[in-house]
C-alpha cells in the first residue's frame, strides 16, 4: 500500500531517499530503537552532567562526600540514591561516571579501531612476511590472560583512569586486527577484485574502494559491542583497585567502593541493597545498548541485509 | 619459435606459469605461444583445468599467488609506435601495467555475480573504469559545462557563482595540488571586483569561498586526505554528474533499459543477464584494444547467452579491435571466432582458422574432442577421450596428451612435441607431423 509518505520518497533527492530508507529500517526493529535510546539518554547525561550534578570541588570527577562514616546510608531526600562507602554521593558518582564511561568506551574502541585496521590490512592484504609476524604478536597476546595482562601493565605504568585507557588500547587490537584479516583473506579471494585489478585499479585502491568496505561489517560490529566490554574491563581493573583513585565519578571505583558490603549485613543480606544494585543496574544498562545499536549497526551498513 | 604474423596484437612466447602451492609446484603453463591478431576473435578452448585462464591471466599479469610466470615472454603491439618490436610487459613496471589493464586491455569476467562488488552499485563500479583511465578527460568536459554557466557569471547569479568557483577548484585540482590554493585566491580577487547587488548572492559568495580557503589551506599529504571526506567533496560534484552521464551512456550503448535507473542499483538487485552486461559496461568503458572474454556465457541460461554473444559480436564490429574469447564450449567457438587454439593440460595442441579446425582437426586431441560433442542427428553413442586430465604437479612426461593418446608412439612418453605448421596456418603440436613430414605435406599440396 502506498502512503503519502512513500509519494513524497519518489520524489526526493536518491541521496534523501536512502538515508530515509535506512532511518525507517532502523526505527522498525524495537532492539535498535532500544538500544539507540539508552545510549542517546546516557549521552544526554553526559552532556548535562554539569547541570545534573553541580561539582562541589574544582575537579569535577571528584565525588563530594558528607562526612568519613564508613557504612553507606539508603537513599533519602538530600542522596537520592543513597550514598556509598564515605558517604560518597551515589548519585553524583553514577552521572558523572557516565562521562568517563564515554571517554574510556569510545576512546579505547576507536584506538583499538584504528590499530587493529592498519595491521588487520597488513598482514590479510599483503601477507608473507608482514601476516607471519602480526599474527603471532596477537597469538601472544591471546596466551596470556586478558585480565592478567592489563593488571599487570597497570601496576606498570601506573594506577588512575589514563593508564587504564592506554592499558585497555594496548590489550584491545588484537581481535579486531584477526577478525579483519579474516575477512580481508575471504574478500580478496573473490572475483570482483580480480575484476578490479584486470580494470587496472592500483592496490591501495583495491584496499579501500573495494576490500574494507566488503570486510569491515563484523570488525565495526565488534566494535560496537566491545564498547560495552571495555567499559566492563575498566570497571573490573577499578574494582580490582587499580583504576582510578578513591572518589573518582567513575562506575568501576563505584562498584570497588561498594564490594565490601555486597554481602549485606549478618542477618539481612539485602541490608545495603543499593550499593549493588544501582550501580550493576546503570553499567548493564549502558552495555546493553552499546550491544542492541552493534546489532542495529549491521543491518543499516551492509547492503546485502539492507533490502531484505 | 613461432614467428610473430603479420598484424599481431598480443603475442605470448613459451610462457612457463607455475603455482607453488603447498602439495607441490603446479606446472600450470608448460611453454604456451599463441599469438592474437589485431582485428580477429581468437578462441582459446580446452576442458577445465588446462590452462586457459591462467594464459589470460599471465597476459595481463594479474596471475593470483602462490602462481608466477617464470619464464618466456609476452608481447604486446598496442600502437604503431611499438609495431616492431613490440612491448615486453614481464620487463614492465606494475605502474604501467595498472594503465594498460581496463584501458587497452579489458577483461569479462566468468561469473557475472561473482566479477561485481556488492557495496558499490553501478554507477560508482563502472563509472570506476572512467575514473581510472579518463580522468583527464572526464574534468576537461565538467570544465568545459562550467565554463558555459561562468559566462552567465556576470549577472551575478549566486548559483553560477558556486559553479564557477567548482569549476576553478576542479581546474586546479586536475593541474595538481599545489596551485589548489593559488586558484582560490585568484577567483577571490575576481569575485571582489563583481558588484554584487543581491545580498544572497554575496553571503553565498563568501561562504562557498570560505569554504574553498578551508580546504586550500592544509597542505600536501593532509589535504589530499581532506579531499576524500565525503562533504568536503561537494565541488565534485560536477565531476560526479558527468562520469554518471558517460556510465548512463554507455549503459545505453548496451541495450540496457532503463539506464538512468539501472544506474542506481546494487548489483543483487539485477538479473545473472543484466549482471553480465554491467561487467561488459566495465570493460568496454575505456574502448580496449583486445577484449579479454573469460567463458563470459557459460554460467548464463541459452538465451541470455545468445543475447550476450550478439552482444560481442555487434561491439566487435564496432568499437573493440580484437577479441579473445575463451570457453570450453566449442559450439560457441564455431559461431563466434575467426581463429582458435586448442589447450590441453598447459600445453597448446593446434592452432588454426575455425572453419580449417572443424573441417581438419590434426592433434588426436582435437579429433577426439570434436567427436565428443553431440549432434542433432546423432544415433549411435557418444565417444569420448579415455582416462582424466593429469594431475599438474606431477604431468606426464613428454606430450602431456599421451597416456590419453589413441595413436601414442613410443616417442610421446619422452619428447615434447614442438609446434609445427603442417598446413598453411595450421599449427601443430602432435609427433605424428613431425617438421620433416610438413614440408613433404606442404610439397604435396602445393
Amino acid at each position: 500500500m502506498e502512503t503519502s509518505a512513500d509519494r513524497r520518497l519518489s520524489a526526493a533527492h536518491p541521496r534523501l531517499k536512502e538515508l530515509l530508507f535506512t532511518l525507517r529500517r532502523f526505527l522498525k526493529n524495537p532492539l535498535s530503537v532500544i538500544g539507540l535510546s539508552l545510549v542517546v539518554i546516557f549521552g544526554i547525561i553526559a552532556l548535562l552532567a554539569p547541570v545534573l550534578a553541580p561539582p562541589k570541588y574544582p575537579d569535577p570527577f571528584r565525588i563530594p562526600h558528607t562526612g568519613f562514616r564508613i557504612e553507606p546510608s539508603p537513599p533519602s531526600a538530600a542522596h537520592p540514591l543513597g550514598t556509598m562507602q564515605q558517604q560518597y554521593d551515589m548519585l553524583y558518582g553514577l552521572i558523572w561516571g557516565t562521562r568517563s564511561a564515554f571517554r574510556i568506551g569510545v576512546f579505547v574502541v576507536a584506538a583499538n579501531l584504528l590499530i587493529g585496521i592498519i595491521l588487520g590490512v597488513l598482514a590479510g592484504y599483503f601477507g608473507g612476511a608482514w601476516d607471519e609476524i602480526i599474527m603471532r604478536i596477537t597469538d601472544i597476546f591471546f596466551a596470556i590472560p586478558y585480565l592478567v595482562m592489563a593488571m599487570a601493565l597497570v601496576v606498570a605504568i601506573g594506577r588512575g583512569l589514563k593508564a587504564v585507557t592506554i592499558v585497555l588500547i594496548i590489550t584491545g587490537w588484537p581481535s579486531y586486527t584477526r577478525v579483519l584479516r579474516s575477512d580481508i583473506l575471504v574478500t580478496r579471494g573473490r572475483d570482483f577484485i580480480q575484476a578490479a585489478r584486470a580494470s587496472g585499479a592500483s592496490h591501495l585502491r583495491i584496499m579501500i574502494n573495494h576490500i574494507l568496505p566488503n570486510a569491515m561489517y563484523s570488525v565495526l560490529i565488534l566494535a560496537s559491542l566491545n564498547i560495552g566490554t571495555t567499559i566492563l574491563t575498566a570497571a573490573a581493573l577499578s574494582f580490582l583497585g587499580l583504576g582510578s583513585e578513591t572518589g573518582t565519578a567513575d562506575w568501576g571505583q563505584i562498584i570497588s567502593l561498594c564490594r565490601n558490603w555486597i554481602v549485606g549485613a549478618p542477618g539481612n543480606r539485602f541490608a545495603y541493597w543499593y550499593v549493588v544494585f544501582i550501580p550493576g543496574f546503570v553499567i548493564s544498562l549502558f552495555v546493553l545498548g552499546w550491544n542492541l545499536m552493534g546489532d542495529a549497526v549491521r543491518d543499516i551498513f551492509d547492503p546485502r541485509m539492507r533490502r531484505r | 619459435m613461432r614467428p610473430a604474423g603479420a598484424g599481431a596484437l598480443a603475442e605470448t612466447r613459451d610462457l612457463v606459469t607455475n603455482f607453488y602451492t603447498f602439495e607441490g609446484v603446479v606446472h600450470a603453463l608448460n611453454g604456451v605461444s599463441v599469438v592474437i591478431r589485431r582485428g580477429e576473435t581468437y578462441g582459446l578452448v580446452g576442458e577445465s583445468g588446462c590452462g586457459k585462464s591462467v594464459t589470460v591471466r599471465s597476459l595481463m599479469r594479474i596471475v593470483q599467488a602462490p602462481g608466477r610466470i617464470d619464464s618466456g615472454a609476452i608481447l604486446l603491439f598496442l600502437n604503431d609506435s611499438d609495431q616492431g618490436a613490440g612491448v615486453e610487459i614481464l620487463e614492465r613496471t606494475e605502474t604501467y601495467m595498472q594503465s594498460i589493464r581496463g584501458s587497452d586491455i579489458s577483461m569479462i569476467f566468468q561469473e557475472p555475480g561473482a566479477a561485481l562488488n556488492p557495496v558499490l552499485s553501478v554507477r560508482d563500479q563502472v563509472g570506476e573504469s572512467f575514473r581510472l583511465h579518463r580522468m583527464e578527460q572526464m574534468i576537461d568536459e565538467t570544465l568545459a559545462g562550467l565554463e558555459e554557466s561562468r559566462r552567465g557569471m556576470r549577472s551575478g547569479s549566486p548559483r553560477r557563482l558556486v559553479r564557477a568557483l567548482q569549476g576553478a577548484l576542479l581546474r586546479a585540482e586536475s593541474r595538481g595540488f599545489k596551485r589548489f590554493a593559488a586558484a582560490v585566491s585568484r577567483i577571490d580577487a575576481e569575485l571582489a571586483q563583481l558588484e554584487s547587488r543581491d545580498e544572497a548572492a554575496a553571503r553565498i559568495r563568501r561562504e562557498a569561498l570560505n569554504d574553498a580557503r578551508d580546504r586550500a589551506r592544509p597542505r600536501g599529504g593532509a589535504s589530499a586526505v581532506a579531499r576524500r571526506i565525503p562533504l568536503l567533496r561537494r565541488y565534485r560534484r560536477p565531476l560526479d554528474a558527468t562520469i554518471r552521464r558517460h556510465v548512463v551512456e554507455l549503459l545505453r550503448s548496451l541495450g540496457i533499459p532503463n539506464p538512468a535507473n539501472v544506474a542506481e542499483r546494487y548489483p543483487h538487485e539485477l538479473s545473472g543477464g543484466m549482471q553480465q552486461r554491467i561487467v561488459i559496461a566495465m570493460a568496454l568503458a575505456c574502448h580496449p584494444t583486445l577484449l579479454v572474454a573469460d567463458e563470459p556465457t557459460s554460467n548464463l541460461d541459452v538465451t541470455i547467452q545468445a543475447q550476450i554473444v550478439e552482444l560481442i559480436k555487434d561491439l566487435k564490429r564496432s568499437t573493440i579491435s580484437s577479441v579473445l574469447f575463451i570457453t570450453h564450449d566449442l559450439g560457441l567457438v564455431a559461431e563466434v571466432c575467426d581463429r582458435v587454439t586448442v589447450m590441453y593440460a598447459g600445453d597448446v595442441s593446434e592452432t588454426a582458422a575455425v572453419a580449417e579446425l572443424f573441417a581438419r582437426p590434426l592433434h588426436p586431441y582435437t579429433q577426439g574432442l570434436l567427436a565428443s560433442v553431440p549432434k542433432v542427428d546423432q544415433r549411435e553413442e557418444l565417444s569420448m577421450i579415455p582416462g582424466a586430465v593429469p594431475n599438474l604437479i606431477r604431468p606426464p612426461e613428454g606430450c602431456r596428451f599421451h597416456p590419453r593418446c589413441p595413436r601414442r608412439m613410443e616417442v610421446c612418453s619422452r619428447e615434447k612435441p614442438p609446434a609445427v605448421e603442417h598446413l598453411p596456418d595450421h599449427w601443430v603440436a602432435c609427433h605424428l607431423y613431425p617438421p620433416a613430414v610438413r614440408k613433404a605435406a606442404a610439397g604435396g599440396t602445393t
